[in-house]
């Protein structure tokens, strides 16, 4: 080919002119060519095929734990239960047996009994209990009230439930099931919004479990990591970006940035387990703690983010800053920070959604106790939205798979919002100089 | 009672008083217009640096108070309980302490409640009453005295606002240095407790056991309870589930970089890269979540139709779900490399009649190798750190198997069994654990550092 007296389309030795050759292998190229093309699109629909398989798979699993099951009985504020003591600790559960027993009077021994009994949920005690104390005047009368179901009663109600394997491997058996066709028809059973979800902490039974304790635990461990991370991250960026010599400290401290991005969640875990919990002796499972470790953890991202935003702010600006006499922390607090806030905010937004998702290192700090209380403060013992959905996936009930898979759907909204609103900021805000 | 938040408000409070004083007092000391264009700053910047000389030191004592208080306290009563109870082993003294730290908090107390915990809790929280009555006496005096200096030290040649910019400078510096002490924690938190743990345990024993049973005898005739601490079955488990995420996530992530930065035009690319890195914003819980009840049931009844014997936990499933999400990273760091290509390689390719997919093929992909190699070294790392995943997916039976239908256990699933829960900080069953994330953490430093060395060399290549 570097024989410039040989023409191009002259006939090589086999006597074959050298567009004759190309011409030959064109169908094999572009066959070649499609393929490799299908290759890509296909790997591109594949990935968009595992996302909308994830979605669907969660979404069909979990929208209807935003129902709940009710039950309408008639309670009979009984006297002879409710005068003899002080209201506040009389027999409720024994006023909810009796009405039970009254609808369903054919139930006598007492294995009838107890799954007679266990048609509805263990709160409606406590429900009756605060109709007594809000209103002590309907003592005496009979009343239908709609209570929570059970959550076997939910999870038939709702058709997950197996109905054709033998009576002795089914949670509900079959003298129940006659119940509920009765009560059907009386139209005393009803699917209504799910109140207690967002308004319960954890409970050991299903139908009573909310994700509010989680939501709030969520909320103050971020929190603690918003008001630390973002004006440590800020100022890290500021320094490094605008103060800074280019030296081996420096060096040293990009390096370490740029690792710790990459260090696994899980070893700040363990930091903080053996530096905060051991050494410090912090509160276990307290929100303050999860916002440290999840600070230094979002950290290296805020930092990475801003340092970007802070580059794209153009010399100019510092220069004409500098040249009307601004100082150098002049120059950056009037004129470079406030330029490069949208950016900034967009990359704490994008780090903070990441921190809300994160739960391995929770897991160290002890944040997975079972908590029934909603936290009320920082150092109330908590767990967070993503420990909460680890927890009840670990749960054998099948009704927890529905709580689990709603509370997915929640915490997915959650990060949708924030991503959204960080992709608003920078379509609205994104400057090109 | 004073409680440590209603000091640090009022710190708060005096701090943004003292800014509003000290600007005054610059007024003042100003006189009128022609006196303030004499003082070398503009008032903000006097009342600024009053509210840093009240504010800093306070919080610097708060703090320090905070962290050293509880235990002083400690000492101080187990100090003056009882000689029998001093004289008790350090972990039998512990469980009191807890006790009466719970007495305090008003908390259920496990032991029978009896008169010397009692005193012992008055004591406590007698002592958590004067420490705190201290505390905000130091607090305040320190507030006075910082304040009336810098009042007085107001006058026209002070220099507030160089002042006040050599202070935030350093508080900048120190912000910055956080990210070292973070590595310095980490390290230095991991490698205390993994040298406890190879007191015990030999590093040899550890590095090439083939065997892993980590539950400890507490008796000396419970079975089942060897104690077994060779790591090389865990770490087989976690490359077999990072080489099947690996074997999912680079054909595809590469493949869809490559159409994305090549073939697909504006519009394709604007709506099918967001809708990519979505699987990358996903939290590892959900899935955790999606693998163990969706994916691993269904691989397993695949492989039961085929007559396979499939456990439910099956590292297959964990690894094929790590390389669902890991796919996002791979793409985009790939799409970022292949961009970097100088279109002038490519133009040369097409002139000597290439078709486009020879030019990805033989000019593109080895021009931007070592950046896709350094992508893809980020990803593995990113793997064998991934926890929830196969925390909920993969299993606990630590099975030296080359069969990715059975069971494997993996590096971070053991820290977690091994810290979650009740621990004693003395067995090498809860210390293992820091070995393994001391492990963890180098192989993915070492990952890391490669990594990023070679990302940034080909950068520069064509910069």
């Amino acid at each position: 080919m570097n024989n410039p007296a040989v023409p191009s389309n002259a006939p090589n030795p086999q006597g074959r002119r050298a567009i004759e050759i190309v011409n030959a292998g064109l169908a094999r190229r572009y066959r070649k060519e499609r393929r490799f093309r299908l290759y890509g699109i296909s790997a591109i629909l594949a990935s968009l095929l595992f996302l909308s398989f994830l979605f669907g798979s969660i979404i069909s699993k979990g929208y209807s734990a935003f129902q709940q099951t009710f039950i309408q009985l008639d309670i009979f504020f009984d006297p002879a239960i409710l005068s003899q003591e002080s209201l506040s600790t009389a027999n409720y559960p024994g006023i909810v047996k009796q009405s039970l027993r009254q609808m369903f009077p054919e139930a006598q021994s007492r294995r009838d009994k107890r799954m007679l009994y266990g048609l509805v949920s263990s709160d409606a005690s406590f429900q009756i209990r605060k109709m007594v104390l809000d209103s002590p005047e309907m003592i005496g009368q009979t009343l239908p009230v709609w209570v929570v179901a059970d959550d076997d009663i939910d999870m038939l109600e709702k058709g997950h439930f197996d109905l054709d394997a033998p009576e002795s491997e089914r949670r509900i058996k079959d003298i129940q099931l006659t119940w509920v066709d009765r009560l059907k028809k009386e139209n005393r059973i009803e699917k209504r919004f799910n109140r207690i979800l967002f308004t319960a902490g954890d409970s050991r039974e299903p139908e009573l479990a909310g994700i509010l304790g989680a939501v709030a635990g969520s909320f103050y461990t971020l929190l603690v990591t918003l008001l630390l991370s973002f004006p440590i991250g800020i100022a890290s960026a500021v320094y490094l970006e605008e103060f800074a010599s280019k030296n081996r400290w420096t060096d040293l401290i990009e390096v370490n940035i740029n690792n710790l991005a990459a260090v696994p969640s899980i070893v700040f875990g363990l930091l903080g387990l053996a530096v905060f919990l051991n050494f410090f002796g912090l509160p276990r499972s307290a929100p303050l703690v999860g916002g440290l470790v999840l600070t230094l953890m979002t950290l290296p991202t805020i930092i990475i983010a801003s340092r970007a935003s802070l580059q794209s702010v153009p010399p100019s600006i510092r220069e004409a800053a500098l040249g009307i006499g601004a100082s150098k922390m002049q120059m950056v607090t009037h004129h470079v920070l406030p330029l490069a806030l949208p950016g900034i905010l967009t990359g704490t937004i994008i780090g903070m959604a990441r921190a809300l998702g994160e739960s391995a290192p929770l897991l160290m700090i002890g944040m997975v106790a079972f908590i029934v209380d909603v936290p009320g403060g920082f150092t109330d013992p908590s767990t967070v939205l993503p420990v909460q959905i680890f927890l009840w996936a670990d749960s054998p009930e099948r009704a927890f798979v529905e709580r689990t898979s709603a509370a997915t759907i929640v915490l997915l909204a959650f990060l949708i919002v924030m991503n959204a609103s960080a992709v608003y900021l920078r379509k609205k805000f994104e400057r090109r100089w | 009672m004073i409680s440590p938040y209603m000091i640090f408000t009022a710190i708060l409070l005096l701090t943004s008083g003292a800014y509003i004083i000290g600007r005054k007092r610059a007024f003042a000391v100003a006189g009128d217009r022609a006196g303030l264009m004499q003082m070398h700053s503009r008032p903000t910047y006097y009342g600024l640096l009053t509210a840093m000389w009240c504010g800093i030191p306070a919080l610097l004592v708060f703090s320090a108070w905070s962290v050293f208080e509880s235990g002083i306290i400690t000492q101080l009563v187990i100090a003056g309980m009882p000689d029998a109870i001093r004289d008790l082993p350090p972990d039998r003294l512990n469980l009191i302490v807890n006790d009466i730290k719970n007495l305090v908090s008003g908390n259920i107390v496990s032991a029978e409640m009896d008169q010397t915990l009692r005193a012992a809790a008055d004591h406590y929280r007698q002592l958590q009453a004067v420490s705190s009555a201290a505390l905000a006496v130091v607090v305040l005096a320190l507030i006075m005295v910082a304040t009336t200096m810098i009042m007085r030290a107001i006058a026209p040649s002070l220099k507030a606002r160089n002042q006040v910019e050599t202070i935030i400078k350093w508080m900048l510096i120190a912000c910055s240095t956080i990210a070292i002490f973070t590595t310095i924690g980490i390290l230095l938190s991991v490698l205390f407790e993994a040298i406890r743990f190879f007191e015990k345990i030999s590093l040899t024993e550890f590095l090439f056991g083939l065997k892993w049973s980590p539950q400890m005898a507490i008796r000396e005739d419970q079975v089942g309870s060897s104690g077994a601490f060779g790591a090389i079955p865990v770490f087989a488990g976690t490359l077999m589930i990072s080489a099947i995420a690996m074997v999912v996530a680079v054909p595809i992530g590469l493949m869809s970089a490559i159409y994305l930065s090549e073939y697909a035009n504006r519009r394709f690319r604007a709506i099918a890269k967001p809708l990519m890195e979505i699987l990358a914003g996903i939290p590892t819980v959900v899935y955790g979540f999606f693998a163990a009840l969706t994916v691993a049931p269904m691989i397993r009844d695949t492989g039961l139709g085929l007559g396979l014997d499939v456990s439910s936990e099956s590292a297959l499933a964990a690894g094929l779900v790590m390389g669902i999400m890991i796919i996002p990273f791979v793409s985009s760091l790939s799409d970022d490399v292949i961009n970097a290509v100088p279109q002038a390689m490519r133009d040369g390719a097409y002139g000597l009649g290439a078709t486009q997919s020879e030019t990805i093929k033989q000019v593109v992909l080895p021009a931007a190798l070592p950046g896709i190699v350094g992508g893809v070294l980020l990803a593995v790392s990113r793997a064998i750190g991934e926890t929830m995943i196969v925390v909920m997916a993969a299993g606990l039976a630590a099975n030296l198997t080359a069969n990715p239908l059975k069971t494997v256990t993996t590096v971070t699933v053991q820290i977690v069994t091994l810290l979650v829960g009740d621990q004693e900080f003395d067995s090498p069953k809860t210390l293992a654990a820091f070995a393994l994330g001391l492990v963890l953490f180098i192989a993915t430093l070492i990952l890391n550092v490669i990594a990023l060395h070679v990302v940034r060399k080909y950068r520069e290549q064509y910069e």
